[in-house]
């Protein structure tokens, strides 16, 4: 499942962003009822190539991403499977309200796909840099909430949102990020899974089992700090979570059990992100070490990705710290 | 379609009554909720239901229905009034109306009673539905032939969104979305002319590019000819602005904005009923 070019010379890289156009022109090439609207951002967004290919059934709706999640919930009453598009920022962000009521209150499949979100996205600076996205739309009802690793599992979350009923949300990436997982990867049904284990090179035990749960492109800088830790003897399993509701949490279960600790690392506020969900699952379930990594309650700011990962502590480095804080 | 007869002018009249009685009624019994607005559109939602809609209240979600997306949700005790006249279900569960567990939620909820179709409360957020319906409508080739009535307030066009969806609907042109307008001049706060002046907005909506209908919101022949003209102009959409006297048919009521979001005490209720019955004797069918 692990692209065997990651961490080698010949790594590619690739938005998230552009996985979810392409997902979404094959969703629409697999089933009519795929309409698309975008407030004035389709290139940006990426829903040009479903614009170039299905032109009767994409509709530009200008800056209106409050009419625009009105609009969606309408066509969807119609039998369509309506994705609105926007920054992050500005949908969910601006049109939360109309995303609850006619969209998940209503019950009706409206996927909201939420571009540039993160700090990640960089120059802009804070009015675009949406770090509490996740927390806005998983603390809605009846709403699903997805965070791809890659363009790859960008492209499967798109395609298999497109055949569910449920309002489901789709948090994207401006930036060109790592592929990480392999050609041939299928979307498992939102279940979390292992991307990286430690292996001992003798043979031998690890002094320590350490879980860090990620979700999003961050979790390269985690897989990067699984493989420093790994040297210093300490066994680190890196998981993706890309689904943050419905929380994977048989998973959580069965995985607790093996490790001491666990590390959340996302490009979210810490507050209401996929941290807290899994704090708030464990701590009821089963209560231990839990240390979250994300944004601590800041906005973020003008900046090149790798200077914005270093001031808001999401680097390798970071979680480096952070992990041998929690075995101390 | 004809002009209403005098014979059908008064069989609504008497519909639009037994409505008042079952809005005042179900205010009284629920003890909160809104009374001036519900009261206001009975007619308009009469004429709905029973002259103007293809619909059918045994199968609320028929396909080829036409739709009524209530936009200010407050105003839900006039559609759950008129739909139980209707047919959809027992006027006898009016009075479950903000129970808890009813299907007659305090602000229409589409999931829980067939016949909704759209959840809403929160205001401005209609129109935007309804031309969201009526593009797929209109990629369907509209077929079959439904309309989409968007009742609004006249308080939500504040919202922001509500002018967000009037530019959409010029651009796409959707002359099946016929959005009518409460124009009772009223809201919680006061006047609207106080609150926020919103006129004129009939040269508003022109300048946006809508043919504009002004109609009297109690006469049943303005109603109904209005929706005509409205079907017939198929250039660009039409906006019917219906005035309306808010609480009409309570004296106490009429006009008076503190009835926006308030219900009748038993004896405010007693005594509205008295009235709106003692109407009914007034209107002959000689």
């Amino acid at each position: 499942m692990i692209r065997k070019t990651l961490f080698t010379i010949g790594e590619e890289e690739k938005a998230t962003r552009e996985g979810f156009g392409e997902g979404l022109v094959s969703a629409g090439t697999g089933d009519k009822r795929v309409v698309a609207l975008c407030a004035d951002l389709t290139e940006s967004v990426k829903m040009d190539g479903f614009r170039a290919k299905f032109p009767n059934r994409f509709f530009e709706v200008g800056i209106t991403e409050q009419a625009m999640s009105g609009l969606a919930s309408g066509m969807a009453r119609m039998g369509y499977i309506p994705f609105i598009s926007s920054y992050a920022m500005f949908s969910p962000g601006r049109n939360w309200e109309q995303i609850r009521t006619t969209i998940a209150y209503n019950n009706v499949p409206v996927k909201v796909i939420g571009a540039h979100a993160g700090v990640s996205v960089g120059p802009d600076g804070a009015t675009h840099q949406a770090i509490e996205d996740i927390a806005l739309m998983r603390i809605i009802p009846n709403m699903r909430v997805y965070v791809p690793c890659d363009a790859i599992e960008a492209k499967a979350i798109t395609e298999y949102i497109a055949t569910t009923n449920y309002p489901s949300y789709l948090r994207l990436a401006r930036e060109k990020t790592p592929l990480m997982l392999s050609d041939n990867y299928e979307w498992n049904n939102g279940k979390a899974y292992v991307m990286q284990i430690a292996k001992h090179k003798h043979g031998g035990e690890f002094a320590y089992n350490i879980g860090i749960i990620a979700c999003g492109p961050v979790i390269y800088e985690a897989l990067k700090a699984g493989k420093e830790l790994e040297k210093e003897g300490i066994a680190v399993t890196v998981i993706n979570m890309p689904q943050i509701k419905p929380l994977d949490t048989a998973f959580l279960l069965r995985f607790v059990k093996d490790v001491k600790a666990i590390v959340t690392v996302e490009e979210h506020q810490v507050a209401g992100g996929l941290g807290s969900a899994i704090a708030e699952f464990l701590s009821e379930n089963h209560p231990m070490r839990i240390a979250r990594i994300g944004i601590l309650d800041r906005f973020g700011q003008s900046g090149k990705q790798q200077e914005l990962y270093e001031e808001y502590e999401l680097t390798a480095k970071h979680i480096i710290e952070k992990v041998r804080s929690v075995i101390r | 379609m004809h002009s209403l007869t005098d014979v059908e002018v008064q069989a609504l009249t008497l519909r639009a009554e037994d409505i008042r009685e079952s809005i005042i009624k179900m205010l009284v019994e629920a003890g909160s909720g809104h009374t001036a607005g519900p009261l206001g559109m009975a007619d308009v939602f009469t004429a709905l239901y029973f002259r103007i809609l293809r619909h059918n209240p045994r199968h609320p979600e028929w396909v080829e229905r036409d739709r009524v997306i209530l936009s200010n949700g407050h105003i839900a005790p006039v559609l759950y009034a008129t739909m139980a006249h209707a047919g959809y279900f027992s006027v006898s569960e009016l009075k479950s109306l903000r129970k808890f567990g009813s299907r007659l939620q305090g602000h229409p909820h589409r999931e829980a009673l067939p016949g909704i179709e759209t959840s809403s409360g929160p205001l401005g957020c209609g129109l935007s539905q309804a031309i969201g319906m009526a593009l797929m409508d209109k990629m369907e080739g509209h077929k079959p032939d439904r309309y989409f009535y968007c009742c609004m307030s006249d308080g939500e066009i504040d919202e922001g969104q509500t002018w967000e969806s009037l530019l959409l609907l010029n651009k796409f042109k959707l002359h099946k979305v016929i959005p009518i307008i409460d124009r009772n001049t009223i809201q919680i706060d006061g006047y609207t002319e106080d609150v926020l002046p919103l006129e004129s907005l009939k040269d508003k909506f022109e300048s946006f590019n809508f043919h504009v209908i002004e109609i009297d919101g109690h006469d049943f022949r303005d109603i109904v000819r209005a929706v005509g003209v409205a079907k017939s102009s198929i250039d660009k959409p039409t906006i019917i602005i219906a005035h309306t006297i808010p609480g009409k048919g309570v004296t106490a009521f009429e006009g008076d904005f503190r009835w926006h979001g308030k219900a009748p005490s038993l004896e405010e209720g007693r005594a509205a009923l008295k009235e709106l019955r003692s109407l009914r004797g007034k209107v002959s069918l000689d």
